[in-house]
């Protein structure tokens, strides 16, 4: 039973739960902490899940030195760029650049033409940089904390680990043309994704 | 707490439906899956490397389709061309045509592009543009990979006389479908 004195008291305080606004949190709560959250982002946000992959991929089919150079590079620039994104330091980037990256790295797994270490390694700064000052622009300005940024890039090393060794092991050719096809599937999205970014309809 | 409002924890809304959504346009219009396993028909009985040339061209030819689409370039006789399509690759693996790779790659690269100006743009409203986007392709995709799976048969005997008699079969339903587009 609910004494008479906090009875408006609770009224109000129902008043108030149901009229909450909408939360458009940029990053998922795991319950374990802005890390564990970071590491959950990436994994249920296919806009930055896929480039991530195609790096992977990409750097695989360049081989060892290409596939190490990627690993560390990757998750590095990811972090800067998140820490500059989060500081506001850069971000203002053009509509669909995204997309652009996305086509870039996809065309390139389709193509399977060989590109020397520094390049792949080039690349994936340049992927990084995007992506990880995007991350940190949305984490600021949901209010997250800056460590979030460690979670993702955890998560990118990870995944880059993972899948340019995979693809690195594979020695049979139809194995290596799969790669190539999953390459032109990703460029195809990012065209689409291109298109849908251009025509103002996403 | 009894009616809690939209909690949009990162993932955008209509993520799951805009996947599902692309996956499921290519399958529900039988025009384009007939062609789709066309292609990959084709590809088997051409084998390496047009085996995977092919299924590598169109998914990239497609989108381009979709990306004029969304632009809003218009392309004339759409519905014609993605029938023709159906009446031609499946005249290609009724006769086991072997014309040179480039040629073959040219023309399923031609009738890709309106099939990704039909299909491609047609995003329901409210769903996500990204993962409509990766489910249509991933459907194509495996469209592809099914046809090629079954033209593995062609390595048999029989297995070549039934792929040709399913390209035949895909050429008449090509026919019906520029019968309705005229």
């Amino acid at each position: 039973m609910i004494h008479r004195p906090a009875l408006p008291t609770a009224v109000a305080g129902t008043a108030l739960l149901l009229a909450s606004a909408s939360v458009q949190a940029h990053l998922a709560t795991t319950g374990l902490g802005p890390v564990y959250d970071g590491v959950a982002h990436l994994f249920v946000s296919f806009e930055d899940l896929l480039p991530a992959l195609a790096m992977a991929l990409l750097a695989g089919l360049n081989g060892p030195v290409a596939g190490r150079l990627a690993l560390f590079m990757l998750p590095l620039a990811w972090f800067g760029g998140g820490l500059a994104g989060f500081h506001g330091v850069a971000n203002g980037w053009p509509a669909g650049i995204t997309s652009v990256s996305l086509l870039l790295l996809g065309v390139l797994v389709a193509a399977d033409r060989r590109l020397r270490p520094p390049v792949v390694a080039a690349l994936a700064a340049a992927l990084g940089l995007v992506h990880g000052d995007l991350n940190g622009a949305a984490l600021a300005a949901a209010g997250g904390e800056v460590s979030g940024l460690a979670g993702i890039a955890a998560a990118v090393f990870v995944l880059v680990a993972l899948g340019s060794a995979l693809v690195l092991m594979l020695h049979l050719r139809w194995a290596r043309h799969v790669v190539r096809v999953a390459g032109s599937w990703v460029a195809a999205v990012a065209l689409l994704l291109l298109g849908w970014t251009l025509s103002g309809r996403i | 707490m009894l009616l809690p409002p939209p909690v949009w924890a990162h993932t955008q809304p209509g993520s799951v439906a805009g996947f599902l959504a692309g996956l499921l346009h290519p399958v529900s219009g039988l025009d384009h899956v007939l062609a789709m396993v066309a292609v990959g028909l084709w590809g088997a009985q051409l084998g390496a490397p047009a085996m995977w040339l092919l299924p590598v061209t169109f998914p990239l030819v497609m989108a381009f389709g979709g990306f004029l689409g969304l632009l809003g370039v218009p392309l004339p006789g759409v519905e014609l061309g993605i029938a023709a399509s159906a009446v031609l690759l499946g005249a290609m693996v009724a006769t086991e045509s072997r014309p040179p790779l480039w040629l073959a790659a040219l023309l399923v690269a031609f009738f890709a592009i309106f099939h990704g100006h039909a299909h491609g743009t047609e995003l329901p409203p409210g769903q996500s543009g990204l993962l409509y986007s990766a489910g249509f392709v991933v459907a194509t995709g495996t469209l592809h990979a099914i046809g090629i799976v079954i033209g593995l048969v062609h390595r048999f005997r029989i297995g070549r006389i039934v792929l040709q008699a399913a390209g035949a079969v895909v050429t008449l339903a090509g026919v019906i479908f520029l019968w309705r587009a005229l």
